[in-house]
């Protein structure tokens, strides 16, 4: 279709891809990357690795700052809802009992603690589909045949190549003096 | 000592079998999805699928017909339906306290079985959902129940337990749906890199969201799930103590206790544990997964039965006492009269039989260890929590407080369908679930191995997994992390 009638297409580097054998070897591989000023780069494990966000110099993530605010919103948009609703927009006496805070405070907890809750949790699985900037189902790292072991028993690096820093035989060969397995380059169409 | 390893002084084992590596992990579980299922899982689907059958069939005819065609009737008018929605919300709850509360507490065992009481919980919870949707009678105005403008022009009273339930059954149902999304994507990022057909990579593709491992997304993930945990904890302790408010704000003897709500969090524990160990008994045998589901997995829940059992034994004791020492005379004409010897005797036996008695067993080491013993005793103990259930609703309302206004329950072939059609349904599901989707949590088992610490050096790692190991061994509690 269109790829095709672009015949001349330049392809140029967009991503090094770098595979190493365990934990250990990616972790202090890591490290390295990080002390040659590397900024943007990543490491593909397929689980956590203990140690890897000092080794890769991040800082501290930001979903609870996300959730603190879900959760407050929740918590002051049950009271709201109740306090308008039962003691507002139509007063509801039961058993004597006012309709309204202060005087049904007491009963609102359940429901106030119950919206805290909810809208806590999608404060923290959208945060973090946000911040991580997902779903994104095309990734240049998604064009290795070799990548797909990322999700089973091995351990990737991958530097792209709109990084300041980023020289192709350079990074190269500091991901292979790193005891990187194998190092592949990743390369896109650039029109 | 890295986390990994077992604390010899407490006689702990490999939670994965000595010498797997990475790769039988991720093979041992997604190889389920993708190759036909066993015959004993066409056997157990068919069943499961026919009772589900029944349940359409019952819900049909009741929808039809309206709730008369249950036996619920003057003074009984929360039977079976209650006692079924308790029952099964309660069964939820062990898959929130393993994934959540367990996951605070860095109980690295509960990798085994996280997956699976994740499922269970949504499942059990929309069993339960069923019940209060069915039992209102007219249906097709069930949206009354919620805070929305209706054509009555009046809003839901806050007051009620009852609109409390909503909410806390509601929200336990989409945290714990959220909570075991999330868990599931790095798994079904496994699934979409092994697949080798399109719909199979297409499908999980879209559900794994993109998922590349990246380090800088776990970060996110990390701190995500433990959020999730930590909200989910205190979640679950709410959700089975404001079931127990639409009993406790009463004024029924039997129900007016001030004992409930944590009561009922035990014993809705309890339960559930049970029925995780059922359903992982049939799991482990249909599907061959004893390398990760090991004996001291089964074990441990069974020391959990036994101490939610005592917890179980103790709440009846105390009701039992406060109602003699409280000087009430209908509490002590209930307690300690109708209920060992009224019309019900023989549910209050079961009761006591299935969640005091039985468990006893699980003294001795033997009985925690034999697998047909805790497949039999995991399914006493859920009959017995359902007979408690029926017990608090059905022997409280059919004796209260005028002789003139007592009666007696007797449940319909109506109840009977729709009670056992929802266990086609949980188990409908929960095989599809089992057949479609990894049931143990890959990501995580292999969090725990010694191949991911990486302070361990890598050079020989063969070697050494395979002569050291079992001596060394897995990762238990005191993680570290």
């Amino acid at each position: 279709m269109e790829a095709k009638t672009a015949t001349k297409n330049v392809r140029a580097p967009s991503v090094v891809l770098a595979e190493f054998d365990s934990a250990h070897d990616v972790l202090h591989a890591a490290e390295k990357v990080r002390d040659a000023g590397y900024a943007r780069w990543d490491a593909h494990t397929p689980f956590p690795v203990h140690g890897m966000d000092r080794a890769m110099g991040l800082k501290d993530s930001k979903v609870g700052w996300i959730v603190i605010v879900f959760a407050l919103t929740g918590l002051g948009g049950a009271f709201v809802m109740m306090h308008w609703m039962n003691g507002v927009d139509y007063p509801l006496i039961v058993g004597d009992k006012p309709g309204g805070a202060p005087g049904t405070l007491p009963s609102m907890v359940p429901i106030m603690f119950e919206l805290t809750i909810l809208l806590s949790a999608f404060g923290a699985v959208l945060g973090m589909f946000h911040l991580n900037r997902l779903p994104r189902h095309n990734h240049p790292v998604f064009e290795s045949e070799r990548f797909r072991q990322a999700s089973d028993d091995r351990f990737f690096i991958s530097i792209e190549a709109d990084d300041p820093k980023f020289e192709l035989t350079k990074t190269r060969s500091l991901l292979e003096r790193a005891h990187a397995k194998h190092v592949e380059v990743i390369e896109e169409d650039v029109s | 000592m890295a986390y990994w390893e077992p604390i010899r002084e407490l006689d702990e084992a490999p939670l994965v079998k000595p010498g797997s590596s990475l790769a039988d992990v991720t093979h041992d579980i997604a190889r389920v999805t993708e190759t036909p299922a066993p015959r004993g899982w066409w056997a157990c689907f068919l069943l499961a699928a026919t009772f589900a059958g029944i349940f359409v069939v019952c819900v049909c005819y009741l929808f039809y017909r309206g709730v008369g065609v249950w036996g619920n009737t003057a003074p009984v008018y929360w039977a079976w339906d209650i006692t079924n929605f308790v029952w099964w919300v309660g069964i939820g709850h062990a898959g929130t306290l393993i994934s959540a509360i367990l996951f605070i507490f860095r109980q690295r065992w509960r990798t085994a079985i996280n997956r699976f009481a994740e499922a269970m919980t949504i499942f059990a919870v929309i069993c339960a959902l069923i019940f209060p949707g069915i039992h209102v009678g007219r249906v097709w105005v069930i949206y009354w129940m919620f805070p929305l403008p209706n054509q009555m022009n009046v809003w839901p009273n806050f007051k009620s337990p009852l609109i409390w339930d909503l909410f806390a059954v509601g929200t336990y149902f989409t945290v714990s749906l959220l909570f075991w999304f999330t868990g599931l994507i790095p798994d079904l990022a496994t699934l979409r890199d092994r697949s080798t057909d399109k719909w199979r990579q297409r499908i999980y593709g879209f559900l794994a969201f993109g998922w590349r491992g990246s380090n800088r997304h776990w970060q996110n993930y990390e701190r995500a799930y433990l959020i999730l945990a930590a909200i989910s904890t205190p979640l679950v302790l709410s959700v089975h103590s404001v079931v127990s408010m639409d009993f406790a704000t009463s004024v029924i003897p039997g129900w007016h206790t001030t004992i409930f709500p944590p009561y009922f969090v035990a014993g809705a524990i309890f339960s559930g544990f049970a029925m995780v160990e059922t359903v992982l008994l049939i799991a482990r045998t249909v599907f061959k997964l004893h390398r990760v589901v090991l004996m001291r997995h089964l074990e441990l829940m069974n020391k959990f039965l036994l101490l939610t059992s005592l917890l179980v034994g103790y709440a009846y004791a105390m009701e039992f006492f406060i109602a003699w020492y409280s000087g009430n005379e209908y509490e002590m004409a209930h307690f300690l009269k109708m209920r060992p010897t009224g019309p019900y005797w023989w549910a209050w036996a079961w009761m006591v039989g299935c969640n005091v008695v039985v468990p006893q067993l699980y003294w001795f080491k033997r009985m925690r260890t034999s697998l047909p013993v805790m497949f039999v005793v995991s399914i006493l103990i859920n009959i017995g929590m359902w007979f408690e259930r029926f017990v608090i609703i059905v022997s409280s309302l059919n004796r209260d407080f005028l002789p003139s206004a007592w009666g007696l329950f007797r449940p319909t072939i109506i109840d009977v369908g729709i009670f056992t059609g929802t266990i086609g349904v949980f188990f409908t599901l929960f095989l599809l679930f089992m057949r479609w989707l990894p049931m143990v949590s890959m990501t995580e088992v292999k969090g725990t191995m010694p191949q991911a610490d990486p302070h361990r050096h890598a050079e020989g790692t063969t070697a050494e997994d395979k002569v050291e190991l079992p001596a060394r061994g897995g990762m238990l509690p005191e993680g570290a992390e």
